[in-house]
């Protein structure tokens, strides 16, 4: 069984996001980059899977600067066998679909019978690039997975909605997952596994080893980000302490329903 | 400009979102209502074209069978893929709920079309078009405008409680619109009913929120005891949800929901920035905190220093009597 995990090398959740002249890019050499937070339950369901078939071999797959090797490192060192950059040197305003495409083509080449990924990055927040891959692949997916039994060829798999509703399914292998936060526990890892990552197989390669040409990648490119602003600075709000706490809460109310307007 | 609307329904229920999306239609298409369509796929749900006839579409397509009663992406992706060949859109829109941003990402890969989602600005020129729009990135921390580029089908899910609905002359007409699915290898066996009574996270206008300092499961009471007043749907901060204080879906924050209410208010939640990445847009912020310099209170409308568990319940009196 070969299993392929989408890895996402995302800015630390608590980085300070510096714009570029004219707001047309952001700075990113003062960024600190982490696995993609949903990445890591996504690696972490692989490994329970492999858990139950040793047999599987995990390969973290990630699109991005070579330089991301040293965080698919912390992905070989948590468990996953081998990984591979795709270096988008050139391809940095690549779409989602184009960002999929390229992809899928790893993942055939891999001739893989699992993709997991995380269910979104946590930078733009889309959602596209698993669920678009198994599009591609002519495979069924659940994204927002909470819940995954593999039984031989299929699967039970839960999926998180809204109002704590969840969908259950019964799908067919190959298939592509996308993980939440609640599917289960990320390992950390160990200072072996530490070790044992330096020495697992970690290639960089091109699209076009894939036969993929970044020009026509970049001519069926429908969106783009045209432009980046900071959010508007919100003006103070008001504080109300060392007052009898009836009174500061009918103020607070008052001014809900008169200044606000919202109740 | 011609605009298929794909009018989300829940258990029978239209969603107000549609409306919304409906709305945003209405105004990129130029008020011409002929070239805006909608779209409700389920069962037994024709009776919801009613609800959405006088918000500017000409017709709204009917996907109504047995096929459809649950949502099931591939079965869904083959209705919305035939309706985009029936009216031929120049751009599909639909709201960034759960069921928006997985179906929309599946059939944009399908039809090569270039895809935003959760946009929570529009962007139009009466001669071009619909042009793409705004979304947060980065928790919020950065807003960016996107542009579509080529002649392909545009599609775009909008955030919902951001576009506020309006209704347009002339009425819609039903059109019934049948769809073969597909075999796959995808069943729904089943869908596990939520607890909640109230609107989710994501859709709610008001939203009480607690957080670590709630200290226990049963605490959190006095939030649901004070939102059934303000008929708000209660949240939770990551911290809450990690100490088990409350489930996983009533998380807001980065690897929670994002949510977009009127009001917010947020009961002994400190602020850090995987929370307020989920609750920065909401219209109108306050903090109940006994900390004066936590960060919530740098984003907060109006704070109260003071215990949440006196001021909760006195804030529940006090909604009471409006």
């Amino acid at each position: 069984m070969k299993i392929v995990v989408l890895v996402k090398q995302t800015a630390d959740t608590e980085a300070t996001i510096v714009l570029g002249e004219g707001g047309k890019a952001i700075v990113q050499s003062n960024l600190k980059f982490i696995i993609n937070p949903y990445d890591e339950y996504a690696i972490e369901e692989a490994l329970l899977v492999k858990q139950a078939h040793p047999e599987a071999e995990i390969v973290a797959i990630s699109f991005a600067k070579p330089s991301a090797k040293e965080t698919l490192l912390k992905a070989l060192a948590m468990g996953v066998d081998r990984g591979l950059v795709i270096d988008d040197s050139g391809l940095e305003n690549l779409d989602s679909l184009g960002t999929a495409k390229i992809l899928t083509a790893a993942i055939k080449a891999e001739n893989a019978d699992l993709v997991f990924c995380g269910k979104a990055g946590i930078d733009d927040d889309n959602m596209h690039v698993g669920v678009m891959a198994a599009e591609l692949l002519s495979w069924p997916h659940v994204n927002v997975l909470i819940k995954l039994q593999v039984q031989g060829k299929t699967a039970i798999a839960e999926r998180e909605v809204e109002n704590g509703e969840i969908e259950v399914y019964e799908i067919s292998l190959p298939a592509v997952f996308g993980a939440h936060k609640a599917l289960n526990n990320p390992r950390y890892a160990s200072l072996p596994g530490i070790m044992k990552a330096k020495k697992k197989p970690l290639e960089v390669k091109t699209p076009g080893d894939f036969g993929l040409k970044s020009e026509q990648l970049l001519s069926n490119s429908r969106v783009f980000i045209a432009h980046y602003e900071l959010p508007p600075k919100k003006a103070p709000g008001k504080i109300f302490k060392d007052e009898p706490l009836e009174v500061m809460v009918d103020k607070v109310v008052t001014l809900l329903r008169s200044e606000a307007k919202v109740i | 400009m011609r605009i298929l609307v794909l009018l989300e329904q829940r258990l029978g229920r239209l969603k107000a979102s549609a409306l919304e999306a409906l709305t945003i239609a209405a105004q990129l298409s130029n008020k011409q209502e002929a070239n805006v369509a909608g779209l409700i796929i389920g069962e037994g749900i024709s009776g919801l074209a009613a609800e959405c006839k006088d918000y500017g579409a000409s017709k709204i397509f009917c996907c109504d069978a047995r096929e459809f009663a649950h949502y099931q992406v591939l079965n869904y992706s083959a209705a919305l893929s035939a309706a985009i060949r029936e009216f031929s859109p120049d751009c599909v829109l639909g709201m960034a709920s759960p069921l928006g941003r997985d179906l929309f990402a599946r059939v944009a890969a399908r039809l090569d079309a270039g895809l935003l989602s959760d946009l929570i600005a529009v962007d139009h020129e009466p001669q071009q078009g619909f042009l793409g729009g705004k979304k947060p990135l980065y928790a919020g921390k950065v807003i960016a405008t996107l542009r579509f580029q080529g002649d392909g089908l545009k599609m775009a899910t909008l955030r919902p409680n951001v576009f506020p609905p309006q209704q347009s002359p002339g009425a819609a007409t039903l059109v019934p619109f049948n769809c073969a699915v597909p075999a796959s290898g995808l069943k729904v066996r089943e869908v596990k009913k939520g607890q909640s009574t109230t609107l989710d996270l994501t859709e709610a206008s008001r939203i009480i929120s607690g957080g670590r300092a709630l200290g226990s499961k049963e605490n959190f009471s006095i939030l649901f005891d004070c939102a059934k007043v303000l008929h708000a749907t209660v949240g939770a901060s990551r911290a809450a949800v990690d100490s088990g204080y409350a489930s996983h879906d009533m998380q807001v924050g980065q690897t929670g929901k994002t949510v977009n209410p009127s009001l917010y208010i947020a009961c002994g939640i400190s602020g850090s920035i995987q929370h307020m990445a989920g609750m920065r847009t909401a219209k109108t912020i306050v903090a109940v905190n006994t900390d004066v310099e936590a960060p919530i209170v740098a984003i907060a409308d109006y704070t109260i220093v003071g215990d949440l568990f006196k001021v909760v319940p006195l804030l529940e009196k006090r909604l009471a009597e409006y």
